[in-house]
């Protein structure tokens, strides 16, 4: 039985949206996805996930404020402790499982609201032997990894600043991309560094926002549409402390995508919230993503089309809702007449967790 | 032992009806939202109806009095200090039945006396908002409310 995406919505992806409380922001996006789904919630929706970490939201057992603003008043409501697309891998058990024939999934940022967000950060730092010892900027745990991947690729500060300077201008039309720039690699490495070999740009800035997916069992979703987009996903967490982390090679996504079915893919849209994971998530899916980059094989029509739409280095870091943007980015893809994409998405310092979303059509 | 005091601070954004609701408070009003397809009033208000899943339909102005639905006496701190006299705070509903489950009200103190909440007299009493002089919009504008 195959499980499909039969909606999806969003609003927000600003730096800031003082008009609307966290629960306002998903009730929009909610909306919208229940409308192009063409379903009501409150009758045609089984089960309800909302993906959401309690020190993001600054209330403390934040999944009693979860039900509400997606249909899910008095109703089965379910919240995941982690990234939307984790989110998609339990409505798929829902649904697989029989428990459910429609469930929805929800994921939001109101990075705004946290005025402390490097503090919350490094409290999520192992306290005995990472905290004490931690330089007090958190980009550091992503810069071992730079500093790795480029002593192992070869990856130079102008490729990384290329990267940036692609990602950057392919937010242009992108309605959610709020960070798309023209920057060219002079502009760029004119930046001082934050933490070796990581400049200011390379670094992509958070974002606030909200997605919500409808996923239906295959009955379901060909009762509602002639072109369902058919979904797979998968998680793994390889460590939490970087002594234990195979630094650079993206453990945690190879792990996530040795448990999904291997198929050709149109697209490719991975975590790039620091310019050099584009490369070290993409080396997942295809071999010497470098060499790619290089040769200009990372547009629409190259051998490897990535991030496309300017991945999060456009369109920030939506916390917990990472992994679905990334699925819209796939999704808007797919429309174009693509017959499938991946996401390979991933939690953020100072976690080593990954997430693949595989979507076909 | 490694001793760490975490440094997390927020800035609450109140969104479009709580923040009508706070302005309100600074004008001696007490605001809900009703949708017009289930009747449900919301206070402290939403801007969709959690029931019909659209948004709600408009503002009505409540009383700032109602009847207390339940109550209670506390005599410890946050702190865990033994407080000489106890705080009595309890939900008071705004509108409705008496066999409303959920109901528009407000959570608040209860100006009265201990012996009424032991006695439980208070419950079904009738109470109205005592406003502060100085409003700022927030909850606190109200100091408590006192039996009428
Ligand atoms: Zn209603």
């Amino acid at each position: 039985m195959k499980v499909a995406i039969v909606g999806m919505g969003w609003y927000g992806f600003r730096p800031s949206t003082p008009e609307v409380s966290f629960r306002e922001m998903v009730f929009e996006a909610a909306s919208r996805a229940y409308a192009e789904a063409n379903l009501d919630p409150r009758k045609d929706v089984d089960t309800f996930i909302s993906s959401q970490e309690d020190f993001w939201e600054g209330i403390s057992i934040a999944d009693e404020f979860a039900p509400d603003q997606i249909g899910g008043y008095l109703r089965p409501t379910f919240t995941v402790t982690g990234d939307g697309v984790q989110g998609i891998l339990h409505g798929i058990m829902h649904i697989k499982s029989g428990i459910s024939k429609v469930t929805a999934v929800e994921a939001h940022s109101k990075a705004s609201d946290i005025l402390t967000i490097g503090d919350i950060v490094e409290f999520a730092m192992d306290p005995i032997f990472l905290r004490p010892a931690a330089p007090p900027n958190f980009h550091f745990l992503a810069a071992l990894e730079a500093k790795a991947y480029q002593r192992r690729t070869g990856m130079t500060e102008e490729d990384m600043a290329e990267i940036v300077s692609i990602e950057k201008r392919n937010g242009f039309g992108n309605p959610r991309a709020s960070y798309a720039a023209n920057l060219n690699v002079s502009d760029i490495l004119s930046h001082e560094k934050v933490a070796e070999p990581l400049r200011r740009p390379d670094i992509a800035d958070f974002v606030d926002g909200a997605v919500v997916v409808v996923l239906a069992s295959e009955d379901i979703a060909r009762s509602l549409t002639d072109d369902p987009i058919w979904v797979e996903a998968s998680t793994f967490t390889e460590t939490n402390y970087p002594g234990y982390a195979e630094l650079g090679e993206a453990g945690y996504l190879r792990g996530a995508y040795s448990q999904i079915s291997k198929r050709k893919f149109d697209g490719y849209f991975v975590d790039d919230r620091y310019s050099f994971k584009l490369l070290e998530h993409l080396g997942v899916f295809k071999a010497d993503p470098l060499a790619l980059l290089r040769e200009g094989q990372l547009g629409e029509g190259g051998s490897a089309p990535t991030n496309v739409f300017g991945g999060l280095l456009s369109e920030g870091v939506p916390l917990e809702a990472a992994g679905l943007t990334l699925a819209l980015e796939a999704r808007e893809y797919l429309r174009k007449g693509y017959s499938s994409a991946v996401v390979g998405s991933w939690r953020g310092v100072p976690t080593y967790t990954g997430m693949v979303l595989s979507m076909w059509r | 032992m490694i001793r760490y005091v975490p440094k997390a601070k927020y800035s609450y954004s109140a969104g479009q009806a709580q923040s009508v609701f706070l302005n309100g408070l600074k004008e001696k009003k007490i605001l809900g939202t009703v949708c017009n397809k289930c009747k449900k009033v919301y206070v402290p208000p939403k801007m969709y109806c959690e029931e019909c899943f659209k948004p709600t339909d408009g503002w009505v102005e409540l009383k700032d009095e109602g009847i207390v639905h339940t109550a209670i006496a506390s005599f410890v701190s946050w702190t865990r200090d033994r407080l000489e006299e106890p705080i009595i705070s309890g939900t008071i509903k705004l509108y409705g039945s008496e066999r409303d489950y959920v109901f528009p009200g407000m959570f608040h103190r209860i100006c009265t006396t201990y012996d009424k909440v032991r006695d439980m007299s208070i419950i079904g009493a009738k109470v109205k908002a005592v406003w502060n002089e100085k409003r700022v919009g927030s909850i606190e504008d109200i100091q408590c409310f006192k039996e009428v």
